[in-house]
């Protein structure tokens, strides 16, 4: 059934069509855009997994548990929003395609994210409460893990890249995987926002 | 800008033939053993998706017979209580994550790039990786039934029974991780098919000119989304309440049983979209290629498929009636659930419509389409039923639940699916399946299947719980019992013709060629079965049966590469080419990914260390994907810097 005469009409010729492209033109940028959406439904559901066992305590916390220290927490958010400006360093580099560029902007972000986990290890400590004391100890925990593995495994993507920023060969699509991995990271860092003001504040507002 | 016309090897510097044997070396899968897991093509690995989804149908079948033959007769013995509990906990997780779920997806990942236009799915070596995890966590679930740890709690495993005090061992833990190797695997099928749909169709294909085989695994991939992390959290919460003594689910210390049910039925009412909207699309495809006219009412079409999705994720509460909700979100709820009948309803009339309409070509596919619809609007009716409050409490837990679902789901989901193979057989194998044992085999699977679980529908009125592992004779319902056992061995006989007609088609039926049965989409135009490249151009489609309307000297595209893994990448809306783009080829790491990924989640069900330890290996395993493999590629994709104005 295919057409006996190719018609190579000149609508149709996409050899002078780039090979490559940036942003939404790029598949890549929508698979990261998939991960968002799977990995927002995740946290949202955490979030009301909070809030629907909060519905089972007259108190909260429960049980004289002291409301969170707020020094670590908020320390890692004013961190975390300040790693912003290194990373659109990197996301505009790689657009440019400029790898030293990246290589120090994404160096910058990787020793951010470790200090950020160092910080992380004194937020559990905040909580005055272990995972394994009641429900609310449950769900604190769990959303401090879950955005902690989020914390690894982008700051373990932005150590990789860096070195091969460093080491390459460096083909022109790791620059589309410093695009994705840019936005990946502003998820990570807006996603701390909701899961910061539940935890910290939730107890003392609500 | 001159010079990139000269890059590499065009399409227009071959003739068909050079071209034809040109993308053969580019696209062909790796041979040998390695080879074999090196794959990332899709069609290889989509056929061993249905293959391996077909194989967990035979032996999920396999405990449905034995739980027949233990309840065909009062009292019977063959089966001990705990035995029982574990064949329909494994036949119900088996039916649901292993088989109905992946085999709807494995169909879209063959023939979505195929009607789309395209060469391969967006993300090929994610799919791969995505096919082993979806193998480990079935063989995770098998070996646990064989070594007599199965799960035992019900295909919901509903806590407190699934939590650590009543059930120790390790048994509901398999079952968890279960879950979270088949949601990971359906997740990243997910994102494949949407993004293969946004971004690599033909030029001409605009939106309102998708197949609505291929809307339907977009929307489905969309629930999906919204649906499968729920369930995954739900069995990491459970998981974590049995292994590191969490509380989620534990009432003693503010825990609560309900949670449960929240978190898993928001998954679970989807879940039966997600297995039904793409046999609708199925339907949809067999109704428009046996009438041969374009489908009557295309747009209500893909707007029901879209309402079904919505409305399939306010529903799930109708799973609770009998936990004592508040009286007026029962109502809302019970409203919701009768609503959810109106798109369905607008999708019957429409293929009702076409098939009036049309000159009609009855062929095996047709005869299971037929069945579908007839079934399929009595397993609604019972459903509508039971979406009202006081029918539901009455029949809460019977057999007419089990009558019901089988209904909806057999009917709904398996006749279209093998409606489905019978007709893409001749595009996956270039030989037709005999239509005389094909309308054989439809006659004994309608008969069958109704014979099995028609007399239960009868079983649950009389009272018979669901979950039983026997009966007394006093009840009087060995009878309608004897009766579905005869039914589900004949039913059994007609999965073996099938898989007969299969065989010996595959060997010695008529040869098919690009189009036996005259119909309109692009999967069609290309010869059977399909070469590795799919397209040896990529085609254009100027309106919604591209074949059926294709002008005499329908353009294709031309000025790709034939020497790289070439796809091309089009805008969202309209399908305009947007520019070219290099797929990844074969590799081993996506393979070592998945079984590094496999020995943190097993190992995690007996200590919390599994989850270091996988974390641990994924990153070295996915550090070996993402390295550059070193190849001289660089200079060919420097061939020339985007233009400022491109930059996102
Ligand atoms: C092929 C013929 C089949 C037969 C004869 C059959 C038979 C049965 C029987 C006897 C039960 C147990 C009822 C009880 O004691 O509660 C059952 C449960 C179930 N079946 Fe099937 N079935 C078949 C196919 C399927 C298919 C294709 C699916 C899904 C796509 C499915 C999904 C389920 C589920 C979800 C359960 C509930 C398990 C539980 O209670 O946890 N079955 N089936
Ligand atoms: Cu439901």
């Amino acid at each position: 059934m295919r057409a006996p005469t190719i018609n190579t009409s000149a609508a149709f010729d996409v050899s002078e069509l780039p090979p490559i492209k940036f942003g939404p033109h790029a598949t890549i940028w929508w698979g990261v855009i998939g991960l968002l959406l799977i990995e927002g439904t995740m946290f949202a559901i955490l979030a009301a997994t909070y809030f629907y066992l909060k519905q089972n305590f007259t108190v909260w916390p429960p049980s004289g548990t002291p409301n969170p220290d707020l020094f670590a927490g908020s320390a890692n958010m004013a961190l975390l929003i300040a790693s912003i400006w290194p990373m659109r360093i990197a996301h505009r580099a790689g657009l440019e395609e400029r790898r030293r560029a990246v290589f120090v902007a994404l160096a910058i972000c990787s020793v951010i994210g470790f200090v950020s986990l160092a910080l992380r290890f004194f937020e559990f400590r905040a909580m005055h409460i272990r995972w394994d004391f009641n429900a609310y100890g449950s769900v604190v925990w769990t959303m401090l893990g879950m955005h902690t593995a989020h914390v690894i495994s982008s700051t373990l993507e932005n150590l990789l890249i860096t070195l091969l920023m460093f080491a390459g060969p460096v083909e022109r699509k790791h620059f589309t995987d410093t695009n994705a991995n840019a936005v990946y990271w502003y998820f990570v860092v807006l996603g701390w926002l909701p899961i910061y003001a539940i935890l910290y504040f939730a107890p003392r507002l609500l | 800008m001159t010079t990139l016309a000269k890059t590499g090897v065009r399409d227009t510097d071959l003739t068909a033939a050079e071209l034809h044997a040109a993308l053969e070396r580019v696209w062909e899968p790796p041979s040998g053993f390695i080879g074999w897991f090196k794959n990332v093509f899709h069609k290889p690995i989509s056929t061993r998706f249905i293959f391996a989804a077909l194989g967990f149908f035979a032996l999920g079948g396999v405990l449905a017979l034995l739980m027949r033959l233990q309840l065909a007769m009062p009292e019977n013995t063959l089966l001990s209580p705990d035995l029982y509990n574990q064949l329909f906990t494994v036949h119900g997780s088996t039916m649901m994550f292993l088989f109905a779920v992946p085999v709807m997806q494995a169909v879209g990942l063959y023939f979505v790039p195929l009607m789309v236009g395209t060469r391969n799915l967006a993300f090929p070596r994610l799919n791969t990786f995505g096919f082993f995890v979806y193998i480990i966590g079935g063989v995770l679930l098998w070996v646990a039934l064989f070594l007599n740890i199965g799960p035992d709690t019900g295909w919901f495993s509903y806590v407190p029974l699934s939590g650590p005090e009543y059930s120790p061992g390790k048994r509901v833990d398999v079952w968890a991780q279960m879950i979270t190797f088949t949601e990971l695997s359906s997740l990243v099928a997910a994102v494949e098919i949407i993004v293969t749909v946004f971004k690599l169709r033909a030029p001409g294909m605009s939106l309102n000119r998708i197949p609505i085989f291929v809307w339907a695994q977009l929307v489905t991939s969309f629930m999906v989304i919204f649906a499968m992390p729920a369930v995954m959290l739900a069995s990491a919460f459970l998981a974590m309440d049995r292994l590191v003594d969490t509380h989620f689910f534990n009432p003693a210390e503010g825990g609560d049983a309900l949670l449960w049910q929240h978190l898993f039925w928001f998954f679970g009412h989807p879940e039966v979209y997600i297995i039904f909207i793409p046999a609708t699309g199925i339907v949809s495809m067999l109704v428009q290629t046996f009438s041969r006219r374009p489908i009557v009412g295309y747009t209500a079409i893909v707007l029901s498929l879209i309402a079904t999705a919505i409305l399939g994720f306010g529903l799930w509460v109708h799973h609770m009636f009998a936990t004592g909700l508040p009286q007026l979100g029962e109502s809302f709820f019970t409203a919701a659930s009768m609503l959810i009948a109106i798109p369905s309803g607008i999708q019957i009339f429409c293929w009702i419509a076409t098939l009036w309409t049309g000159r009609l070509l009855v062929r095996t596919p047709l005869l299971f389409v037929a069945g579908f619809i007839f079934i399929f609007v009595l397993g609604g009716l019972t459903g509508v039923m039971q979406a009202s409050v006081p029918i539901d409490l009455q029949v809460h837990d019977t057999f007419f639940v089990v009558a019901h679902f089988h209904y909806v789901l057999i009917g709904g989901a398996v006749f279209p699916l093998i409606g489905g193979l019978y007709y893409w057989f001749p595009k996956m194998t270039g030989r037709m399946m005999s239509e005389s044992l094909g309308r054989v085999n439809f006659w004994i699977f309608f008969i069958g299947f109704n014979l099995t679980f028609f007399p239960m529908h009868q079983l649950g009125l009389a009272g018979m719980p669901r979950r039983v592992y026997t009966y007394l004779p006093q009840t009087g319902w060995g009878p309608l019992n004897f009766v579905s056992t005869i039914g589900a061995f004949v039913l059994s006989v007609a999965v073996i013709v099938f898989l007969l007609n299969a065989f010996v088609s595959y060997r010695t039926g008529a040869l098919a060629g690009e189009n036996p049965w005259g119909a309109d989409s692009l999967d069609w135009s290309v010869p059977s079965p399909a070469p590795s490249y799919n397209f040896l151009y990529i085609p254009t489609v100027n309106s919604r049966t591209p074949l059926w309307t294709m002008e005499p000297a329908q353009p294709v595209v031309t000025g790709m590469r034939a020497d790289i893994l070439e796809v091309l990448v089009t805008e969202l809306h309209d399908a305009t080419p947007d520019h070219r783009h290099l797929l990844d080829g074969p590799s081993i790491w996506p393979f070592l990914t998945a079984v590094a990924f496999g020995i943190g989640v097993i190992t995690a069900i007996f200590t919390a260390w599994g989850v270091t330890i996988g974390a641990v290996l994924c990153f070295i395993t996915l550090a070996g994907w993402f390295w550059p493999a070193g190849q001289p590629i660089e200079d060919t994709a420097r061939e020339a810097a985007p233009p400022l104005g491109e930059r996102a």
